[in-house]
């Protein structure tokens, strides 16, 4: 059984914190800083739960402002 | 693995579109359009058409998508861009000319444009975004903004005996012999979004091969001018806006376009 | 040269012209009294022969668009039409100017205001010299008073357009568009290459990479206001540029005048007649007719009007070119004026009546009271 490792990158400066990463991501990866705020004062996005990505760009496929990109490795 | 052992160049699926400029999207958290604009790009870039792409700008929230992705632009009159892509398209066969609006730009002030360049089926790409609202000047209530749906200009929400009836514009442009490919979508869930994705491309394929107008029309939310998260504008939209616009081909003469017959000379 | 003598309306004139010049495209919509200009296009199918664009457009609205659509790409293009067109198609052509895009645009004039009349009429001069859109603008404008006027401000208005990238107009009437005259029409000159268009026009929309790295825009749209206002300062410049370089007027008949007639247009050559019939009688009458009505020829007239007793205004309106007139004289000599209106043309008699009514019947202390 192959096992696939995902990983993103968001721009945090580029984020507006809308959210809908977190609601198309299906493994719960993402979630919006709960405080912390970029420079234009959005809580942007970020990988809290990084483990369980799988890299599938649910999260980038949905983003407004192209702020994410995937990788991913799959093990065989 | 480690985060750095999987964030390599070779390991990249999804990158940001090369088309799309580095500018910050002025647009609201959420808006529809920021998706909307990475397709295009994306399709031009696949397609190979960055030299060859002109796009006509609308006036409204979109009216700086020149800022956004990277192709010769055209800024045009409120309602007017059918006409500007019409004569773009007409003295510059070798261009390829998309226009980009939304519904209160394509289908109130502009709609005898819009009919009378899918009627005439000029060899354009024509992009509409319907959320049902006129966003830029503060939500007011739109040609397709949908009954009992509250506006600024429709308060208590939107009434027939009022303001009539939600107006669907693909739907009378597929009527036309000029259009050749009139589709309606969505981009809220990534297989709505594969699917926009795959309709704008043939849209342009069938500007490419001269097949007359394609019409892709996206119904996209506008949490803004709504008043909820971009969450439940979504859901929002599912629940309403698919009820009157539902998603799907309206009308497709287009078929057998394999994108492999279509020479795209790179320069 | 013979061969080229034809004889035709001042309209046909500026379809054969436009071909002629290698007018990449004309976007038109029929109304009287300009349409023979699109009919002829048509009939002559130009896009067989040069590879000019023709198209019948569903309004002004959309033709003056696709007027900025196809110059925005740094092509030679145009329209036409007549007063309540022209009167649509004002948000576009203040578009245009916004833009710096040469266009060329001709009003076939017609009695208004409203639907009106389909006949002559010169009462659109403030619209086309003041501005007619929103924000501070001009056209340069032509005011052709024969068909041969006609057919060769087509290559003037066209190439003074794109010299200062702003848009032009014919400003003609329905005399000078439905008359027949002898014309001789320029010689067919080739429609510029795509490589000619990069050069002159690098600012044009022909696709990103045409031997530039940099993606052209055409927008006058403009949210800071700093730059705003430096784009209009641009504007400006290039006003009065226009108004240095490019006043052209007629002059006759004035080294000896004792009066002095200013007309513009067909009504010129009305007031023309008029002058030799006045001379005649012993009556030392001259001419200015402006040819471009914006520049308007102000010196010219200022230095006309050195020696004169009096200036009268002929126009085909209520009176609008007479303004312009009284800023280039001050109050230095009493300026009146006569026109027709709702399509009338009036006859060399009623214009002499008129010189002799305000001035020459008139005891030199009443002049003052006519201005």
């Amino acid at each position: 059984m192959p096992k696939i490792h995902g990983a993103v990158t968001i721009e945090k400066e580029r984020c507006k914190g809308c959210d809908l990463c977190v609601v198309a991501c299906p493994c719960d990866v993402l979630s919006l800083q709960p405080k912390e705020v970029n420079d234009r004062g959005y809580h942007f996005a970020y990988p809290a739960n990084e483990d369980a990505c799988i890299g599938c760009a649910a999260c980038a496929m949905v983003c407004p402002d192209a702020c994410i990109e995937v990788y991913r490795v799959v093990v065989k | 693995m480690t985060r750095e052992e999987i964030i390599r160049p070779e390991n990249k699926v999804y990158s940001r579109p090369r088309l799309i400029d580095d500018n910050y999207m002025h647009y609201c958290p959420g808006c529809s359009h920021g998706v909307v604009h990475k397709l295009v790009a994306e399709v031009i870039d696949e397609l190979g058409l960055e030299d060859k792409a002109i796009g006509i700008a609308p006036v409204g929230c979109s009216v700086f998508a020149y800022n956004y992705i990277d192709c010769d632009w055209i800024e045009a009159a409120h309602g007017r861009a059918p006409a500007l892509a019409t004569a773009a398209s007409r003295l510059n066969p070798q261009n390829v000319v998309f226009t980009y609006q939304g519904d209160g730009d394509l289908a109130a002030i502009g709609t005898a444009e819009t009919i009378h360049a899918c009627t005439r089926g000029e060899n354009i790409v024509m992009i509409l975004i319907n959320n049902g609202i006129y966003g830029m000047t503060g939500g007011q209530m739109s040609p397709c903004t949908i009954l009992g749906a509250k506006t600024a200009t429709s308060p208590y929400g939107r009434r027939t005996d009022l303001n009539g009836f939600p107006l669907k514009v693909s739907n009378v442009v597929a009527l036309l012999d000029g259009t050749c490919y009139v589709t309606r979508q969505a981009v809220h869930t990534v297989q709505a979004v594969r699917k926009a994705k795959a309709a704008i491309k043939k849209a342009f394929l069938n500007a490419i091969a001269k097949k007359g107008t394609s019409f892709v029309e996206v119904v996209s939310t506008c949490s803004s001018g709504w008043k909820m998260t971009p969450e439940k504008a979504n859901k929002w939209m599912e629940e309403n806006m698919f009820a009157n616009y539902p998603l799907g081909d309206i009308k497709d003469t287009s078929a057998g376009l394999e994108e492999k017959t279509v020479e795209v000379k790179k320069s | 040269m013979k061969d080229n003598v034809k004889l035709m309306k001042g309209n046909e004139a500026i379809a054969m012209a436009a071909i002629r010049y290698g007018c990449d495209g004309y976007f038109g919509y029929p109304i009287t009294p300009q349409s023979e200009v699109l009919e002829t296009l048509e009939a002559e199918m130009p896009w067989e022969t040069t590879g000019m664009v023709v198209l019948q457009a569903e309004s002004e609205l959309a033709s003056i668009n696709m007027v900025y659509g196809g110059a925005a790409t740094g092509k030679a293009v145009m329209t036409s039409s007549s007063s309540p067109g022209v009167s649509l198609m004002q948000e576009g052509i203040s578009y245009l100017a916004a833009s710096e895009l040469p266009a060329l645009i001709v009003n076939v004039m017609r009695g208004g205001p409203g639907l009106g009349t389909i006949h002559p009429s010169q009462s659109d001069y403030f619209q086309a010299t003041k501005g007619g859109g929103h924000g501070d603008y001009h056209l340069i404008v032509l005011a052709p008073s024969t068909v041969q006027e006609m057919a060769d401000f087509v290559a003037l208005g066209f190439d003074l357009a794109f010299k200062y990238r702003t848009p032009s107009m014919i400003l003609a009437d329905g005399v000078v568009g439905q008359m027949m005259e002898k014309v001789v029409l320029p010689e067919q000159r080739p429609r510029r290459t795509e490589e000619e268009i990069h050069l002159q026009c690098p600012w044009a929309v022909t696709g990103k990479h045409k031997g530039r790295d940099k993606r052209n825009i055409v927008t006058s749209l403009e949210l800071d206001s700093a730059i705003m206002e430096k784009n209009n300062e641009r504007f400006q410049r290039t006003y009065r540029e226009i108004e240095k370089n490019e006043v052209r007027y007629e002059a006759r008949y004035i080294d000896d005048a004792e009066y002095l007639i200013v007309a513009f247009g067909s009504i010129a050559r009305i007031c023309m007649k008029a002058i030799e019939d006045a001379r005649k009688e012993g009556i030392k009458v001259g001419i200015i007719r402006p040819i471009t009505l914006w520049p308007f020829p102000y010196e010219a007239i200022r230095k006309a009007a050195a020696n004169v007793k009096g200036i009268l205004c002929v126009e085909l309106n209520a009176g609008q070119m007479i303004e312009d007139v009284r800023l280039a004289v001050s109050d230095s000599v009493p300026v009146t004026h006569y026109g027709r209106m709702g399509g009338i043309v009036p006859n060399p008699q009623e214009i002499l009546d008129a010189l002799r009514r305000d001035f020459i019947d008139k005891p030199a202390n009443a002049q003052e009271e006519t201005k």
